[in-house]
C-alpha cells in the first residue's frame, strides 16, 4: 500500500489558484427544493474574524441524492443541482451561500441521516482542512441522525444552523472557546 | 460501497502545530470526533470543468510576454494508495513568481511583481492519472513566523479526488532546498518519510532540451478500505 500524500496549508494566497471555482449559489435556475440562505462568520481564538478562510460545501439534492456515480439510490437527479459550493470569507470573516435544503440520505446500518451539508474549511494556520457538517434547525430527523448522535449532546448545537429574521439561516464557525464548533475526523 | 482508509499515523499534520505560530489561534482545541464514512463522505464533486480564456497548463503564457525566471515542467501521476489512477480529477495550482512574490494584494514582500506571471493554473488528470504543466520555478520568500523565517520554494496543489473524503491541499517542494530543515510547514509530520514525499524529483525524462527542466511530483490520495464502512 502506497502512503497517502501529506496535507499542507492553503496559506494566505489561495485565492490566486482557487477563484475559478468560487460559487456561492449552489442552486441553478429551476432547481427543485426549499431554498435557503446561510450566513455566518469564521472567528478565531480571540473571536476575531478570520478574513482568509475558504469554505467548501457538498450536499445532496432535494430528493436526497448526490450527483455522483457511487450514489446508486433509486432517486431522481436534478439537472439544475450539482451540490458543490465554494466561498471565501471577507474582511469581516463573513460568508454567505444560497442553496436548497437537501433531502435525507442513508446512513450506516440501515439508518437515515438528517438533511445536512458537508463542510470543508481551509485557512492559513491550518495544515490540514477542518471537516464538519451543518444540520438544519427545526428538523425532527436531527434527533435520530447517526452522526449527530456521535457528538456529545451539549455540543450538537454548534453544528445546527439557527433561523433568524426572514428565515435566513445563521452559523458561526468558532475555532476555539467554550462553544467551539464540532469538527470531525473523516 | 466502501469507506476510505484512515490515514496512517504520523503521515498527516495535526491542526495544532506550535512551531507554525498562526496555528495557535486557529486550531480547534477540542478533540476531533471520528465518524464513519457514509454516502455523504464517499461522494463529492468530481468531473469538475473549469472554463478559462487561458491555458491552465502553461503558467508562462498568461501575460503579454515571457515571465522572468527559470522555466520548468512539473508532471506526475495521481493515484490512490493501491496505485489505481485517479482519472479526470482537477488539480488547481498557485505559486509565487521567480522573485518570491505572490500576485496578491496582501503580499507585501519587497520583491517585484512580474506582470507576465499571475502564478495560477489548473489541469485535469488523464485516463492514467497523469498531469503536466509548465511554469516558472518559484522563489523563496520571507514570512513572519519567527525571526529570519523563509519559506522554501514551493507550489501549492489542491485536489478533489473522487470523494469528499479524498479532498487534499498540499505543497510541492524542490530537491536540495537548504530551507527545508527550517520550515515549520514542511516539518509538520512525525513521519520523516511522509515529508520527503512532498519533495519533487528532478526528472531528465520530462526535461525539454534547450527549454525547461523537468520535475516530477506524484500524489497519492486515500485508497478504499477493505470492508464496507470500515471504522
Amino acid at each position: 500500500m502506497i502512503p497517502a500524500t501529506t496535507s499542507q496549508t492553503v496559506g494566505p494566497y489561495f485565492s490566486i489558484g482557487t477563484h475559478l471555482l468560487l460559487r456561492s449559489d449552489l442552486a441553478w435556475p429551476g432547481a427543485l427544493g426549499e431554498p435557503f440562505t446561510l450566513k455566518g462568520r469564521v472567528l478565531d481564538a480571540n473571536r476575531k474574524p478570520v478574513p482568509d478562510a475558504l469554505i467548501e460545501v457538498w450536499q445532496a439534492n432535494a430528493a436526497g441524492k448526490y450527483s455522483h456515480p457511487e450514489d446508486n439510490q433509486n432517486k431522481p437527479i436534478d439537472p439544475a443541482f450539482w451540490g458543490f459550493g465554494r466561498v471565501a470569507t471577507d474582511e469581516n470573516g463573513a460568508f454567505q451561500i444560497t442553496s436548497i435544503k437537501p433531502g435525507a440520505v442513508p446512513g450506516p446500518d440501515g439508518t437515515t441521516q438528517a438533511p445536512h451539508l458537508e463542510i470543508s474549511i481551509f485557512m492559513r494556520g491550518l495544515l490540514t482542512r477542518l471537516t464538519t457538517r451543518l444540520y438544519f434547525p427545526d428538523e425532527p430527523a436531527n434527533a435520530y441522525d447517526p452522526i449527530l448522535n456521535l457528538v456529545p449532546a451539549p455540543r450538537r448545537q454548534t453544528i445546527i444552523a439557527k433561523r433568524r429574521e426572514g428565515g435566513v439561516l445563521h452559523w458561526d464557525v468558532l475555532l476555539q472557546g467554550d462553544d467551539e464548533t464540532v469538527f470531525f475526523d473523516v | 460501497m466502501l469507506a476510505y482508509r484512515r490515514y496512517q499515523p504520523g503521515t498527516q499534520p495535526f491542526h495544532n502545530h506550535p512551531p507554525y505560530v498562526s496555528s495557535q489561534e486557529r486550531c480547534p482545541k477540542q478533540p476531533l470526533i471520528k465518524i464513519p464514512h457514509t454516502l455523504s463522505e464517499i461522494t463529492g464533486p468530481e468531473n469538475i470543468e473549469v472554463g478559462t480564456m487561458y491555458d491552465g497548463a502553461d503558467l508562462t503564457k498568461h501575460g503579454v510576454g515571457e515571465p522572468l525566471g527559470e522555466r520548468i515542467v512539473v508532471s506526475g501521476r495521481v493515484t490512490d494508495q493501491d496505485g489505481h489512477p485517479i482519472r479526470h480529477t482537477l488539480i488547481e495550482v498557485w505559486q509565487a513568481n521567480a522573485a518570491g512574490r505572490y500576485w496578491h494584494k496582501i503580499d507585501q514582500h519587497d520583491a517585484p511583481i512580474d506582470p507576465n506571471f499571475p502564478g495560477r493554473g489548473h489541469v485535469i488528470t488523464d485516463d492514467e492519472g497523469h498531469y503536466r504543466f509548465v511554469t516558472i520555478k518559484p522563489g523563496a520568500y520571507p514570512w513572519r513566523n519567527h525571526p529570519n523565517a523563509w519559506r522554501p520554494q514551493h507550489i501549492h496543489f489542491s485536489l478533489f479526488g473522487p470523494a469528499f473524503a479524498t479532498r487534499i491541499v498540499t505543497q510541492m517542494y524542490f530537491p536540495g532546498d537548504p530551507l527545508l530543515p527550517f520550515d515549520p510547514i514542511y516539518n509538520c509530520t512525525a513521519d520523516e518519510e511522509a515529508r520527503k514525499r512532498l519533495i519533487s524529483s528532478f526528472d531528465w525524462q520530462t526535461t525539454i532540451p534547450d527549454i525547461a527542466l523537468g520535475y516530477r511530483f506524484d500524489i497519492v490520495l486515500r485508497g478504499r478500505a477493505a470492508t464496507p464502512f470500515e471504522e
